[in-house]
């Protein structure tokens, strides 16, 4: 065999090039590592979020036990807290929000979902991630320059007048209280609830709907009783992932809830939630014990979401196959 | 048998207008929201607000320059911080992952996510301040840092997965290797959705407030590098509107608008021209 200057002889063509592969694929590994070293540290990062609520909440654990989520106390000067106050303002905060915003987010999204033209539908879908995006302080600017007064001079007014037999519309009208902070975040979480049902709404089978209209079902009649009770397990989800956020929401609330640890019945009384304490009081907070209460609030408000969230994961991933690909971030 | 037909139809209507209803009053309340602040901010919106420091407390006048730099620098940090990790995680969960450990890294960035914004303050109270003895600008970013995470991280590995199978294996053919395929091929297609999930996650922690306040904390001053206490928009805003001041109102009114316009103007380009021509419809 002759060889001509550029013939490749077979001696040398495996040679370079395996050598070469040889160095690259352990930059293979180097790649594999540095990513993993990078997943795993936002693993570890939670790991220690949980260790740190732990072991700093110890000292309040240790001194008031299980009765620190009755007590109805919070007396920093004395050194006794009670969580009863906080809990209870997260909690009807929280479900007053939610009894506005579930409706109107549901009927929004089957609005979006099932009557809207696509175009006019992605536009306003595209409005309601912007008003996700809005910043939490700016509602509560809202809230405490626009609602309050309005509530104080005329909305609390005419609820006692019509509703006033009820004791959560009794009590003098300070414009500040549960009520008005549930309202506020009703309006931040609308959003939420909107753009997940309106996903798992979109996600229901086409035959399903065109199967009922063609028994002689009306628009809504399909939409009510097929489409909604198909979709009812991805939209018990979204509800799952608007009261997570609304539990944990902090400026607005603190804003315009009234900022007074008091459990009432009346709707119109100013409360306090977790959230707003510890915006409050957290950097002022004088001594070991005064601080450790407040963590145990912020780990009491944590395991709160956690569960709610994990819960709304996994009731959205029964329905939608991509899972949490459709929430917003 | 007419009359039961008529109330069937009459119902649909009424229920589907008010559903018509329900959206009209959501969307509405986004052009509510920015004509109000704009009406009583825009206003109050001088030059000066720009380029003063606050006025000495109880004396009008004055701007916020030093929170507008100090939300700037307390962003530097949560990219600095949050970004290389969210990026590296994602391309780990969409590239390398075995079986357990991405279902992990994903569940708990899902979860991570929904933890609220005055927690992740505590935690890096408890990281930062309490070793220091002292806020600092450091704190703040740290706490932004940890938030901007798990929304990069899910928004890479999405979009690494969007990329066509057809691309990878093109540069296989080609006999690059998995890292240089990774590096050369998959990343630059996904850049620009990438691109987005970084922008959005970083406009969404920049009005966040709650987690600065005892991080960051606040400043009427200059803060010179990043151990001091910073002031920052969110916190002034907060601080101002509940304070006892006419002028302090006006001045949170300004500011506000101006955050606002700030987070509303990213979203909507990086909505409207980064994701066009990609796959991003999900958020």
């Amino acid at each position: 065999m002759t060889t001509t200057p550029n013939a490749i002889t077979p001696s040398d063509l495996p040679a370079q090039p395996r050598s070469f592969l040889r160095r690259w694929s352990g930059a293979d590994e180097i790649a594999h590592l540095i990513t993993l070293i990078a997943a795993a540290a936002l693993l570890l990062i939670a790991i220690l979020l949980v260790y740190q609520l732990w072991i700093l909440s110890a000292q309040a654990r240790s001194q008031f036990g299980w009765s620190f989520f009755i007590k109805e106390v919070w007396d920093p000067v004395s050194g006794d807290f009670g969580a009863a106050p906080f809990i209870y303002g997260t909690l009807v905060t929280s479900a007053v929000a939610l009894l506005i915003a579930v409706p109107l987010g549901v009927g929004a999204a089957i609005f979006l979902a099932e009557l809207a033209p696509p175009k006019l539908s992605s536009a306003l879908t595209f409005v309601s991630d912007l008003l996700a995006a809005v910043p939490s302080v700016i509602y509560g600017l809202l809230g405490v320059f626009l609602l309050v007064p309005l509530m104080r001079t005329t909305i609390e007014p005419a609820l006692k007048e019509v509703l006033g037999f009820l004791p959560f519309f009794q009590g003098p009208s300070y414009g500040i209280g549960f009520l008005t902070a549930g309202i506020v975040l009703a309006i931040m979480i609308v959003p939420f609830v909107l753009s997940v049902s309106r996903e798992v709404l979109l996600g229901v089978a086409r035959d399903q709907r065109e199967a009922a209209l063609a028994l002689g079902a009306t628009k809504w009649e399909s939409t009510w009783k097929v489409v909604v009770p198909a979709a009812r397990i991805g939209i018990f989800g979204s509800v799952f992932l608007a009261l997570a956020r609304a539990l944990g929401e902090t400026m607005a609330v603190t804003m315009v809830i009234g900022n007074n640890p008091k459990i009432a019945a009346s709707l119109f009384s100013p409360g306090y939630s977790i959230a707003a304490v510890l915006a409050n009081e957290f950097s002022e907070a004088t001594g070991n014990l005064y601080l450790s209460a407040l963590i145990e609030l912020g780990l009491v408000l944590f395991l709160l979401t956690f569960v709610l969230n994990g819960l709304a994961r996994l009731l959205i991933l029964v329905t939608t196959e991509r899972g949490s690909g459709v929430l917003p971030s | 048998m007419n009359l039961r037909l008529a109330w069937r139809k009459s119902l649909n209507v009424v229920m589907l207008s008010m559903t018509g209803l329900c959206a009209l009053i959501t969307v509405s309340a986004l052009f509510f929201i920015l004509g109000y602040l704009v009406w009583n901010g825009g206003k109050d919106l001088s030059w000066s607000f720009f380029t003063h420091l606050p006025a000495p407390v109880g004396e009008e006048g004055g701007g916020m320059a030093n929170a507008i730099v100090g939300s700037l620098k307390l962003l530097f940090l949560a990219a600095l911080f949050g970004v290389p990790i969210g990026l590296l995680g994602g391309v780990y969960l969409a590239e390398f992952g075995g079986r357990t450990m991405p279902f992990l890294v994903r569940y708990t960035a899902d979860l991570m996510n929904g933890v609220p914004s005055i927690v992740m303050g505590i935690f890096a109270y408890a990281l930062v301040v309490m070793p220091m003895h002292h806020f600092s600008t450091l704190a703040g970013g740290i706490a932004l840092g940890i938030m901007v995470i798990p929304t990069v991280l899910r928004n890479t590995e999405s979009f690494l997965r969007d990329v066509p199978r057809s691309l990878r294996e093109g540069s296989f053919a080609l006999g690059a290797n998995k890292w240089r395929m990774v590096g050369t091929v998959v990343l630059p297609a996904a850049s620009r959705g990438i691109l987005t999930g970084v922008l959005l996650a970083l406009a969404r922690v920049a009005g966040e407030t709650a987690p600065l306040l005892f991080t960051a904390f606040g400043n009427r001053y200059w803060s010179p590098g990043f151990l001091q206490p910073t002031s920052s928009l969110p916190v002034v805003i907060y601080t101002y509107a509940t304070g006892p001041y006419e002028d302090w109102h006006r001045q949170a009114w300004a500011a506000g608008l101006v955050l606002l316009g700030l987070v509303l103007v990213t979203n909507i380009l990086v909505r409207a021209f980064l994701t066009r021509g990609t796959a991003y419809e999900r958020t």
